[in-house]
Protein backbone atom coordinates (compact mmCIF):
# COMPACT_ATOMS: atom_id res chain seq x y z
CA UNK A 1 0.00 0.00 0.00
CA UNK A 2 2.78 2.38 0.96
CA UNK A 3 4.61 1.43 -2.25
CA UNK A 4 1.63 2.37 -4.36
CA UNK A 5 1.27 5.76 -2.74
CA UNK A 6 5.02 6.37 -2.97
CA UNK A 7 4.80 5.47 -6.64
CA UNK A 8 2.09 8.04 -7.17
CA UNK A 9 4.21 10.64 -5.37
CA UNK A 10 7.25 9.86 -7.49
CA UNK A 11 5.19 10.02 -10.69
CA UNK A 12 3.77 13.41 -9.76
CA UNK A 13 7.23 14.81 -8.99
CA UNK A 14 8.64 13.53 -12.26
CA UNK A 15 5.76 14.95 -14.29
CA UNK A 16 6.10 18.30 -12.54
CA UNK A 17 9.83 18.50 -13.28
CA UNK A 18 9.32 17.67 -16.95
CA UNK A 19 7.71 21.06 -17.37
CA UNK A 20 10.33 23.18 -15.63
CA UNK A 21 8.85 26.37 -17.03
CA UNK A 22 5.57 25.63 -15.28
CA UNK A 23 7.30 25.30 -11.93
CA UNK A 24 8.86 28.73 -12.15
CA UNK A 25 5.73 30.57 -13.27
CA UNK A 26 3.90 30.73 -9.91
CA UNK A 27 7.09 31.94 -8.21
CA UNK A 28 7.58 34.68 -10.80
CA UNK A 29 3.94 35.66 -10.45
CA UNK A 30 4.41 35.97 -6.69
CA UNK A 31 7.52 38.11 -7.15
CA UNK A 32 5.82 40.39 -9.65
CA UNK A 33 2.65 40.87 -7.61
CA UNK A 34 4.74 41.83 -4.57
CA UNK A 35 6.69 44.28 -6.77
CA UNK A 36 3.43 45.91 -7.87
CA UNK A 37 2.60 47.12 -4.37
CA UNK A 38 5.46 49.55 -3.80
CA UNK A 39 4.89 50.83 -7.33
CA UNK A 40 1.13 51.19 -6.96
CA UNK A 41 0.84 52.26 -3.33
CA UNK A 42 4.02 53.84 -2.04
CA UNK A 43 7.67 52.85 -1.63
CA UNK A 44 7.89 54.52 1.77
CA UNK A 45 9.42 51.97 4.14
CA UNK A 46 6.83 52.57 6.88
CA UNK A 47 3.93 52.02 4.49
CA UNK A 48 5.49 48.87 3.08
CA UNK A 49 6.07 47.49 6.56
CA UNK A 50 2.43 48.15 7.43
CA UNK A 51 0.97 46.43 4.37
CA UNK A 52 3.79 43.90 3.88
CA UNK A 53 2.41 40.82 5.67
CA UNK A 54 -0.97 41.21 3.99
CA UNK A 55 0.64 41.70 0.57
CA UNK A 56 2.73 38.56 0.89
CA UNK A 57 -0.19 36.45 2.08
CA UNK A 58 -2.55 37.77 -0.61
CA UNK A 59 0.10 37.17 -3.27
CA UNK A 60 0.62 33.64 -1.92
CA UNK A 61 -3.12 32.91 -2.03
CA UNK A 62 -3.50 34.28 -5.57
CA UNK A 63 -0.50 32.45 -6.98
CA UNK A 64 -1.64 29.23 -5.31
CA UNK A 65 -5.07 29.59 -6.94
CA UNK A 66 -3.31 29.78 -10.32
CA UNK A 67 -1.24 26.67 -9.82
CA UNK A 68 -3.80 24.61 -7.93
CA UNK A 69 -5.72 23.71 -11.04
CA UNK A 70 -2.75 21.57 -12.06
CA UNK A 71 -3.39 19.23 -9.11
CA UNK A 72 -5.79 16.92 -10.93
CA UNK A 73 -5.90 18.36 -14.46
CA UNK A 74 -3.04 16.30 -15.96
CA UNK A 75 -4.37 13.09 -14.49
CA UNK A 76 -7.89 13.92 -15.64
CA UNK A 77 -6.72 14.66 -19.19
CA UNK A 78 -4.82 11.43 -19.71
CA UNK A 79 -7.28 9.20 -17.88
CA UNK A 80 -5.14 8.19 -14.92
CA UNK A 81 -7.55 9.89 -12.53
CA UNK A 82 -10.20 7.47 -13.66
CA UNK A 83 -7.74 4.61 -13.21
CA UNK A 84 -7.00 5.71 -9.66
CA UNK A 85 -10.71 5.79 -8.93
CA UNK A 86 -11.38 2.37 -10.45
CA UNK A 87 -8.41 0.68 -8.81
CA UNK A 88 -8.76 -0.73 -5.33
CA UNK A 89 -6.68 2.05 -3.76
CA UNK A 90 -8.34 4.26 -1.18
CA UNK A 91 -8.96 7.51 -3.04
CA UNK A 92 -8.39 9.51 0.14
CA UNK A 93 -4.83 8.14 0.32
CA UNK A 94 -4.20 9.09 -3.30
CA UNK A 95 -5.60 12.55 -2.64
CA UNK A 96 -3.48 13.06 0.48
CA UNK A 97 -0.29 12.05 -1.35
CA UNK A 98 -1.03 14.28 -4.34
CA UNK A 99 -1.76 17.24 -2.06
CA UNK A 100 1.50 16.74 -0.16
CA UNK A 101 3.54 16.57 -3.38
CA UNK A 102 1.73 19.64 -4.70
CA UNK A 103 2.57 21.52 -1.50
CA UNK A 104 6.26 20.59 -1.81
CA UNK A 105 6.41 21.71 -5.42
CA UNK A 106 4.32 24.87 -5.15
CA UNK A 107 4.83 26.23 -1.65
CA UNK A 108 8.35 25.21 -0.72
CA UNK A 109 9.72 27.71 -3.29
CA UNK A 110 7.56 30.36 -1.64
CA UNK A 111 9.09 29.59 1.74
CA UNK A 112 12.59 29.77 0.22
CA UNK A 113 11.74 33.06 -1.50
CA UNK A 114 10.11 34.58 1.60
CA UNK A 115 13.27 36.28 2.95
CA UNK A 116 13.63 38.12 -0.38
CA UNK A 117 9.99 39.22 -0.27
CA UNK A 118 10.38 40.33 3.36
CA UNK A 119 13.37 42.42 2.33
CA UNK A 120 11.42 44.00 -0.54
CA UNK A 121 8.64 44.99 1.85
CA UNK A 122 10.88 46.14 4.70
CA UNK A 123 9.74 43.64 7.32
CA UNK A 124 11.68 43.46 10.58
CA UNK A 125 13.22 40.20 11.77
CA UNK A 126 10.49 39.68 14.41
CA UNK A 127 7.84 40.13 11.75
CA UNK A 128 9.64 37.74 9.43
CA UNK A 129 9.83 35.02 12.08
CA UNK A 130 6.07 35.32 12.61
CA UNK A 131 5.51 35.37 8.84
CA UNK A 132 7.47 32.20 8.18
CA UNK A 133 5.64 30.47 11.05
CA UNK A 134 2.26 31.41 9.57
CA UNK A 135 3.43 30.33 6.10
CA UNK A 136 4.63 26.93 7.33
CA UNK A 137 1.35 26.30 9.14
CA UNK A 138 -0.94 28.01 6.67
CA UNK A 139 0.21 26.96 3.20
CA UNK A 140 -0.51 23.24 3.73
CA UNK A 141 -3.96 24.37 4.80
CA UNK A 142 -4.28 26.20 1.46
CA UNK A 143 -3.30 23.01 -0.37
CA UNK A 144 -5.64 20.69 1.52
CA UNK A 145 -8.73 22.86 1.42
CA UNK A 146 -8.01 24.07 -2.11
CA UNK A 147 -7.81 20.50 -3.35
CA UNK A 148 -11.41 19.92 -2.29
CA UNK A 149 -12.59 22.65 -4.63
CA UNK A 150 -10.19 21.52 -7.35
CA UNK A 151 -11.70 18.05 -7.11
CA UNK A 152 -15.13 19.54 -7.71
CA UNK A 153 -14.10 21.63 -10.73
CA UNK A 154 -11.67 19.26 -12.42
CA UNK A 155 -14.06 18.19 -15.12
CA UNK A 156 -15.17 21.67 -16.03
CA UNK A 157 -13.93 23.43 -19.14
CA UNK A 158 -13.33 26.91 -17.75
CA UNK A 159 -12.75 26.14 -14.09
CA UNK A 160 -10.03 28.69 -13.40
CA UNK A 161 -11.83 31.76 -12.15
CA UNK A 162 -14.58 29.68 -10.60
CA UNK A 163 -11.94 28.05 -8.40
CA UNK A 164 -10.92 31.49 -7.14
CA UNK A 165 -14.53 32.44 -6.40
CA UNK A 166 -15.01 29.24 -4.44
CA UNK A 167 -11.82 29.38 -2.43
CA UNK A 168 -11.24 33.03 -1.57
CA UNK A 169 -14.07 33.21 1.00
CA UNK A 170 -12.81 29.99 2.54
CA UNK A 171 -9.26 31.36 2.84
CA UNK A 172 -10.31 34.62 4.50
CA UNK A 173 -10.08 33.31 8.10
CA UNK A 174 -6.56 32.04 7.43
CA UNK A 175 -5.58 35.40 5.95
CA UNK A 176 -6.98 37.25 8.98
CA UNK A 177 -5.23 35.12 11.57
CA UNK A 178 -1.92 35.05 9.67
CA UNK A 179 -1.71 38.82 9.19
CA UNK A 180 -2.86 39.36 12.76
CA UNK A 181 0.03 37.20 13.96
CA UNK A 182 2.60 39.18 11.98
CA UNK A 183 1.09 42.51 13.07
CA UNK A 184 1.30 41.40 16.70
CA UNK A 185 4.94 40.47 16.13
CA UNK A 186 5.54 43.98 14.79
CA UNK A 187 4.25 45.40 18.08
CA UNK A 188 6.33 42.87 20.06
CA UNK A 189 3.16 41.23 21.36
CA UNK A 190 2.81 37.44 21.65
CA UNK A 191 1.09 35.73 18.75
CA UNK A 192 0.79 32.15 19.98
CA UNK A 193 -3.00 32.21 19.93
CA UNK A 194 -3.15 33.08 16.24
CA UNK A 195 -0.64 30.35 15.41
CA UNK A 196 -2.59 27.90 17.56
CA UNK A 197 -5.82 28.59 15.67
CA UNK A 198 -4.09 28.20 12.31
CA UNK A 199 -2.51 24.98 13.59
CA UNK A 200 -5.88 23.68 14.68
CA UNK A 201 -7.39 24.46 11.27
CA UNK A 202 -4.46 22.67 9.64
CA UNK A 203 -4.94 19.55 11.78
CA UNK A 204 -8.64 19.50 11.04
CA UNK A 205 -7.95 19.87 7.33
CA UNK A 206 -5.21 17.23 7.28
CA UNK A 207 -7.49 14.75 9.00
CA UNK A 208 -10.68 15.32 7.03
CA UNK A 209 -9.75 16.92 3.69
CA UNK A 210 -8.51 13.71 2.01
CA UNK A 211 -11.93 12.13 2.49
CA UNK A 212 -13.66 15.31 1.33
CA UNK A 213 -11.39 15.42 -1.75
CA UNK A 214 -12.17 11.79 -2.54
CA UNK A 215 -15.88 12.45 -2.22
CA UNK A 216 -15.71 15.59 -4.38
CA UNK A 217 -13.81 13.66 -7.07
CA UNK A 218 -16.52 10.98 -7.07
CA UNK A 219 -19.17 13.68 -7.34
CA UNK A 220 -17.51 15.49 -10.24
CA UNK A 221 -16.55 12.40 -12.19
CA UNK A 222 -20.02 10.94 -12.42
CA UNK B 1 25.70 46.38 -47.12
CA UNK B 2 24.77 43.45 -44.93
CA UNK B 3 25.46 40.85 -47.61
CA UNK B 4 28.35 39.42 -45.59
CA UNK B 5 25.84 38.41 -42.95
CA UNK B 6 23.74 36.31 -45.30
CA UNK B 7 25.75 33.05 -45.19
CA UNK B 8 25.07 32.88 -41.43
CA UNK B 9 21.37 32.34 -42.04
CA UNK B 10 22.50 28.78 -42.64
CA UNK B 11 22.94 27.12 -39.27
CA UNK B 12 26.03 25.19 -40.30
CA UNK B 13 27.88 28.41 -41.13
CA UNK B 14 26.69 30.05 -37.95
CA UNK B 15 27.95 27.05 -35.95
CA UNK B 16 31.37 27.23 -37.61
CA UNK B 17 31.56 30.97 -37.01
CA UNK B 18 30.81 30.44 -33.31
CA UNK B 19 33.49 27.76 -33.12
CA UNK B 20 36.07 30.05 -34.75
CA UNK B 21 35.27 33.08 -32.62
CA UNK B 22 35.02 31.23 -29.34
CA UNK B 23 38.69 30.91 -28.29
CA UNK B 24 39.33 34.59 -29.13
CA UNK B 25 36.30 35.72 -27.15
CA UNK B 26 37.25 33.63 -24.13
CA UNK B 27 40.83 34.88 -24.32
CA UNK B 28 39.86 38.54 -24.50
CA UNK B 29 37.25 38.07 -21.77
CA UNK B 30 39.73 36.44 -19.39
CA UNK B 31 42.45 39.03 -20.01
CA UNK B 32 40.13 42.03 -19.65
CA UNK B 33 38.34 40.67 -16.60
CA UNK B 34 41.54 39.74 -14.78
CA UNK B 35 43.27 43.04 -15.59
CA UNK B 36 40.19 45.13 -14.83
CA UNK B 37 39.31 43.33 -11.60
CA UNK B 38 42.83 43.29 -10.16
CA UNK B 39 43.37 46.93 -11.13
CA UNK B 40 40.03 47.93 -9.64
CA UNK B 41 40.41 45.92 -6.43
CA UNK B 42 44.04 46.63 -5.62
CA UNK B 43 45.36 49.57 -7.61
CA UNK B 44 42.59 52.08 -8.13
CA UNK B 45 42.48 54.84 -5.54
CA UNK B 46 39.95 54.86 -2.70
CA UNK B 47 36.84 56.95 -3.07
CA UNK B 48 36.75 60.13 -0.96
CA UNK B 49 33.23 59.49 0.38
CA UNK B 50 32.69 55.76 0.05
CA UNK B 51 36.08 54.32 0.90
CA UNK B 52 36.83 50.88 -0.42
CA UNK B 53 33.22 49.80 -0.81
CA UNK B 54 32.99 51.74 -4.06
CA UNK B 55 35.15 49.03 -5.67
CA UNK B 56 31.93 47.11 -6.20
CA UNK B 57 31.38 49.59 -9.04
CA UNK B 58 33.76 47.55 -11.18
CA UNK B 59 31.18 44.78 -11.34
CA UNK B 60 27.97 46.71 -10.77
CA UNK B 61 28.23 49.29 -13.57
CA UNK B 62 29.42 46.95 -16.36
CA UNK B 63 26.78 44.35 -15.54
CA UNK B 64 24.03 46.98 -15.36
CA UNK B 65 24.97 48.58 -18.69
CA UNK B 66 25.36 45.21 -20.40
CA UNK B 67 22.10 43.86 -19.02
CA UNK B 68 20.36 46.58 -21.02
CA UNK B 69 22.53 46.15 -24.13
CA UNK B 70 21.96 42.39 -24.16
CA UNK B 71 18.22 42.91 -24.09
CA UNK B 72 18.49 45.31 -27.02
CA UNK B 73 20.69 42.79 -28.87
CA UNK B 74 18.05 40.13 -28.19
CA UNK B 75 15.38 42.40 -29.62
CA UNK B 76 17.49 43.12 -32.71
CA UNK B 77 17.98 39.38 -33.24
CA UNK B 78 14.22 38.88 -32.88
CA UNK B 79 13.57 41.63 -35.43
CA UNK B 80 16.07 40.11 -37.89
CA UNK B 81 14.42 36.73 -37.44
CA UNK B 82 10.98 38.16 -38.04
CA UNK B 83 11.78 40.36 -41.03
CA UNK B 84 14.13 38.00 -42.87
CA UNK B 85 12.69 34.77 -41.49
CA UNK B 86 16.07 33.56 -40.21
CA UNK B 87 15.88 30.69 -37.76
CA UNK B 88 19.48 31.38 -36.74
CA UNK B 89 18.44 34.82 -35.52
CA UNK B 90 15.78 33.36 -33.21
CA UNK B 91 18.29 30.83 -31.91
CA UNK B 92 20.76 33.63 -31.18
CA UNK B 93 18.06 35.54 -29.31
CA UNK B 94 17.29 32.55 -27.10
CA UNK B 95 21.00 31.88 -26.58
CA UNK B 96 21.47 35.42 -25.24
CA UNK B 97 18.48 35.50 -22.92
CA UNK B 98 19.85 33.58 -19.90
CA UNK B 99 23.16 35.46 -20.17
CA UNK B 100 21.37 38.79 -20.04
CA UNK B 101 19.26 37.59 -17.13
CA UNK B 102 22.42 36.59 -15.22
CA UNK B 103 23.90 40.05 -15.87
CA UNK B 104 20.72 41.66 -14.57
CA UNK B 105 20.83 39.51 -11.44
CA UNK B 106 24.48 40.44 -10.85
CA UNK B 107 23.62 44.12 -11.25
CA UNK B 108 20.78 43.81 -8.72
CA UNK B 109 22.81 41.76 -6.22
CA UNK B 110 25.91 43.95 -6.33
CA UNK B 111 23.67 47.01 -6.16
CA UNK B 112 22.09 45.67 -2.98
CA UNK B 113 25.48 44.74 -1.48
CA UNK B 114 26.74 48.23 -2.30
CA UNK B 115 23.61 49.88 -1.01
CA UNK B 116 23.68 48.26 2.41
CA UNK B 117 26.83 50.03 3.66
CA UNK B 118 25.97 53.22 1.73
CA UNK B 119 22.26 53.70 2.37
CA UNK B 120 21.77 51.32 5.29
CA UNK B 121 19.29 49.10 3.46
CA UNK B 122 19.74 46.08 1.20
CA UNK B 123 16.88 47.24 -0.99
CA UNK B 124 15.27 50.57 -1.70
CA UNK B 125 12.58 51.18 -4.29
CA UNK B 126 14.52 53.80 -6.16
CA UNK B 127 14.17 54.40 -9.90
CA UNK B 128 17.19 52.52 -11.13
CA UNK B 129 16.87 49.42 -8.96
CA UNK B 130 13.16 49.15 -9.73
CA UNK B 131 13.75 49.49 -13.49
CA UNK B 132 16.46 46.83 -13.31
CA UNK B 133 14.14 44.47 -11.41
CA UNK B 134 11.46 44.91 -14.08
CA UNK B 135 14.11 44.20 -16.73
CA UNK B 136 14.82 40.90 -14.95
CA UNK B 137 11.10 40.08 -15.11
CA UNK B 138 11.10 40.80 -18.85
CA UNK B 139 14.04 38.45 -19.40
CA UNK B 140 12.42 35.67 -17.39
CA UNK B 141 9.18 36.16 -19.33
CA UNK B 142 10.96 35.61 -22.66
CA UNK B 143 12.80 32.54 -21.35
CA UNK B 144 9.63 31.08 -19.80
CA UNK B 145 7.60 31.67 -22.96
CA UNK B 146 10.15 29.88 -25.16
CA UNK B 147 10.36 27.00 -22.69
CA UNK B 148 6.59 26.53 -22.68
CA UNK B 149 6.44 25.64 -26.36
CA UNK B 150 6.93 22.08 -27.52
CA UNK B 151 7.57 23.25 -31.08
CA UNK B 152 10.70 25.36 -30.71
CA UNK B 153 10.19 27.10 -34.06
CA UNK B 154 6.83 28.45 -32.92
CA UNK B 155 8.32 29.18 -29.51
CA UNK B 156 11.08 31.25 -31.08
CA UNK B 157 8.57 33.42 -32.92
CA UNK B 158 6.46 33.92 -29.80
CA UNK B 159 9.47 34.75 -27.63
CA UNK B 160 10.66 37.11 -30.37
CA UNK B 161 7.42 39.07 -30.26
CA UNK B 162 7.67 39.33 -26.47
CA UNK B 163 11.27 40.51 -26.72
CA UNK B 164 10.22 43.26 -29.12
CA UNK B 165 7.30 44.30 -26.92
CA UNK B 166 9.73 44.41 -24.03
CA UNK B 167 12.31 46.53 -25.80
CA UNK B 168 9.69 49.12 -26.75
CA UNK B 169 8.61 49.08 -23.12
CA UNK B 170 12.04 49.62 -21.60
CA UNK B 171 12.26 53.39 -22.14
CA UNK B 172 8.59 53.76 -21.13
CA UNK B 173 9.14 51.78 -17.93
CA UNK B 174 12.34 53.68 -17.17
CA UNK B 175 10.68 57.06 -17.67
CA UNK B 176 7.58 56.18 -15.66
CA UNK B 177 9.58 54.70 -12.79
CA UNK B 178 11.78 57.80 -12.63
CA UNK B 179 8.73 60.04 -12.61
CA UNK B 180 7.18 57.85 -9.88
CA UNK B 181 10.38 58.10 -7.90
CA UNK B 182 10.51 61.91 -8.02
CA UNK B 183 6.94 61.94 -6.69
CA UNK B 184 8.04 59.89 -3.72
CA UNK B 185 11.31 61.72 -3.34
CA UNK B 186 10.60 62.71 0.25
CA UNK B 187 9.82 59.16 1.30
CA UNK B 188 12.81 57.29 -0.11
CA UNK B 189 16.31 57.34 1.23
CA UNK B 190 18.60 59.65 -0.75
CA UNK B 191 19.05 58.57 -4.34
CA UNK B 192 22.40 57.35 -5.46
CA UNK B 193 24.05 59.93 -7.68
CA UNK B 194 26.78 58.76 -10.01
CA UNK B 195 29.73 61.01 -9.21
CA UNK B 196 32.02 62.36 -11.90
CA UNK B 197 34.72 59.74 -11.96
CA UNK B 198 38.47 60.26 -11.79
CA UNK B 199 40.51 58.80 -14.70
CA UNK B 200 42.48 56.41 -12.44
CA UNK B 201 39.12 54.93 -11.45
CA UNK B 202 37.70 55.09 -14.97
CA UNK B 203 40.21 52.88 -16.78
CA UNK B 204 39.62 49.64 -14.84
CA UNK B 205 35.89 50.31 -15.22
CA UNK B 206 36.18 50.48 -19.00
CA UNK B 207 38.41 47.41 -19.12
CA UNK B 208 35.92 45.45 -17.03
CA UNK B 209 33.11 46.69 -19.26
CA UNK B 210 34.96 45.23 -22.24
CA UNK B 211 35.70 42.06 -20.26
CA UNK B 212 32.06 41.51 -19.39
CA UNK B 213 31.05 42.21 -22.97
CA UNK B 214 33.52 39.58 -24.26
CA UNK B 215 32.25 37.18 -21.59
CA UNK B 216 28.65 37.64 -22.72
CA UNK B 217 29.68 37.10 -26.36
CA UNK B 218 31.69 33.98 -25.48
CA UNK B 219 28.89 32.34 -23.47
CA UNK B 220 26.42 33.26 -26.22
CA UNK B 221 28.52 31.41 -28.81
CA UNK B 222 28.48 28.29 -26.61
CA UNK B 223 24.73 28.54 -26.05
CA UNK B 224 24.07 29.26 -29.73
CA UNK B 225 26.01 26.17 -30.79
CA UNK B 226 24.06 24.16 -28.24
CA UNK B 227 20.73 25.49 -29.51
CA UNK B 228 21.68 24.83 -33.15
CA UNK B 229 22.55 21.21 -32.31
CA UNK B 230 19.20 20.74 -30.57
CA UNK B 231 17.09 22.33 -33.29
CA UNK B 232 18.94 20.84 -36.28
CA UNK B 233 19.16 17.36 -34.79
CA UNK B 234 18.28 15.59 -38.03
CA UNK B 235 20.79 17.26 -40.32
CA UNK B 236 23.64 15.07 -41.55
CA UNK B 237 26.29 17.60 -40.49
CA UNK B 238 24.93 17.62 -36.94
CA UNK B 239 24.92 13.82 -36.83
CA UNK B 240 28.53 13.79 -38.03
CA UNK B 241 29.44 16.40 -35.44
CA UNK B 242 27.82 14.44 -32.63
CA UNK B 243 29.56 11.21 -33.64
CA UNK B 244 32.93 12.93 -33.83
CA UNK B 245 32.53 14.71 -30.53
CA UNK B 246 32.74 11.42 -28.66
CA UNK B 247 30.05 12.08 -26.07
CA UNK B 248 28.39 8.68 -25.91
CA UNK C 1 49.19 49.28 -4.73
CA UNK C 2 46.57 51.01 -2.63
CA UNK C 3 46.92 48.72 0.35
CA UNK C 4 49.85 48.43 2.77
CA UNK C 5 49.54 44.72 3.36
CA UNK C 6 47.62 41.71 2.16
CA UNK C 7 45.52 41.67 5.32
CA UNK C 8 44.50 45.30 4.78
CA UNK C 9 43.63 44.35 1.20
CA UNK C 10 41.31 41.64 2.51
CA UNK C 11 39.92 44.09 5.08
CA UNK C 12 38.86 46.54 2.33
CA UNK C 13 38.66 49.49 4.71
CA UNK C 14 35.97 47.81 6.80
CA UNK C 15 33.76 46.91 3.86
CA UNK C 16 35.24 43.43 3.44
CA UNK C 17 31.94 41.56 3.75
CA UNK C 18 30.13 43.59 1.10
CA UNK C 19 32.97 43.84 -1.40
CA UNK C 20 33.97 40.18 -1.27
CA UNK C 21 30.35 39.01 -1.19
CA UNK C 22 29.68 40.99 -4.38
CA UNK C 23 32.72 39.70 -6.22
CA UNK C 24 32.26 36.12 -5.04
CA UNK C 25 28.56 35.90 -5.94
CA UNK C 26 29.05 37.64 -9.30
CA UNK C 27 31.94 35.50 -10.49
CA UNK C 28 30.35 32.42 -8.94
CA UNK C 29 27.11 32.92 -10.86
CA UNK C 30 29.09 33.57 -14.05
CA UNK C 31 31.03 30.34 -13.54
CA UNK C 32 27.79 28.41 -12.99
CA UNK C 33 26.42 29.89 -16.22
CA UNK C 34 29.51 28.77 -18.15
CA UNK C 35 29.40 25.23 -16.75
CA UNK C 36 25.67 24.95 -17.35
CA UNK C 37 26.03 26.13 -20.95
CA UNK C 38 28.77 23.64 -21.76
CA UNK C 39 26.89 20.86 -20.00
CA UNK C 40 23.74 21.65 -21.99
CA UNK C 41 25.78 21.51 -25.21
CA UNK C 42 27.18 18.10 -24.32
CA UNK C 43 23.76 16.77 -23.41
CA UNK C 44 22.32 18.00 -26.72
CA UNK C 45 25.13 16.26 -28.63
CA UNK C 46 24.46 13.13 -26.60
CA UNK C 47 20.75 13.25 -27.41
CA UNK C 48 21.62 13.42 -31.13
CA UNK C 49 23.74 10.26 -30.81
CA UNK C 50 21.05 8.48 -28.78
CA UNK C 51 18.39 9.45 -31.31
CA UNK C 52 20.56 8.05 -34.14
CA UNK C 53 21.04 4.78 -32.26
CA UNK C 54 17.29 4.59 -31.67
CA UNK C 55 16.57 5.07 -35.39
CA UNK C 56 19.12 2.35 -36.20
CA UNK C 57 17.44 0.00 -33.75
CA UNK C 58 14.05 0.66 -35.32
CA UNK C 59 15.44 0.07 -38.82
CA UNK C 60 17.08 -3.17 -37.75
CA UNK C 61 13.91 -4.37 -36.05
CA UNK C 62 11.91 -3.67 -39.19
CA UNK C 63 14.46 -5.55 -41.32
CA UNK C 64 14.42 -8.53 -38.97
CA UNK C 65 10.64 -8.62 -39.03
CA UNK C 66 10.67 -8.53 -42.83
CA UNK C 67 13.35 -11.28 -42.97
CA UNK C 68 11.51 -13.54 -40.54
CA UNK C 69 8.27 -13.10 -42.49
CA UNK C 70 10.03 -14.13 -45.70
CA UNK C 71 11.57 -17.17 -43.90
CA UNK C 72 8.16 -18.33 -42.68
CA UNK C 73 6.81 -18.64 -46.20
Amino acid sequence: MKHLLLGIARRDVRIAFQQKAELVQPIMFLLMVVTLFPLGVSPAPETLQRIGPGVIWIAAILSSLLSMDRLFREDFNDGSLEQYMLSGMPLSGVAAVKVLVHWLISFLPLLVLSPLLAMFLNLTLDMYVALIATLILGTPLLSFVGAIAVGLTVGLQRGGLLLALLLIPVFIPLLIFATSAVDSAALHLPYYSQLAIIGAMLLLAAASAPFAIAYSLKVSQN
Amino acid sequence: MWKWLHPYAKTENAYQLCLTLQPWLWGCALVCLIVGTVWGLAFAPQDYQQGDSFRIIYIHVPSAILSMSTYIAMAVAALVGMVWQWRTAYMAMIAMAPVGAVMTFIALFTGAAWGKPMWGAWWVWDARLTSELILLFLYIGVIALYGAFEDKQQGGKAAGIMALVGVVNIPIIHYSVEWWNTLHQGATISKFDSPSIAPEMLWPLLINLAGFAFFIAAVTTVRLRSEIVLREMHRPWVKRLADESGVA
Amino acid sequence: MQFDSFSSFLHMGGYAFYVWLSFAVSFGVMAVLVFASYRQHRSHLKSVVLEQERLQRIKRAKKNAAVSVSHDR
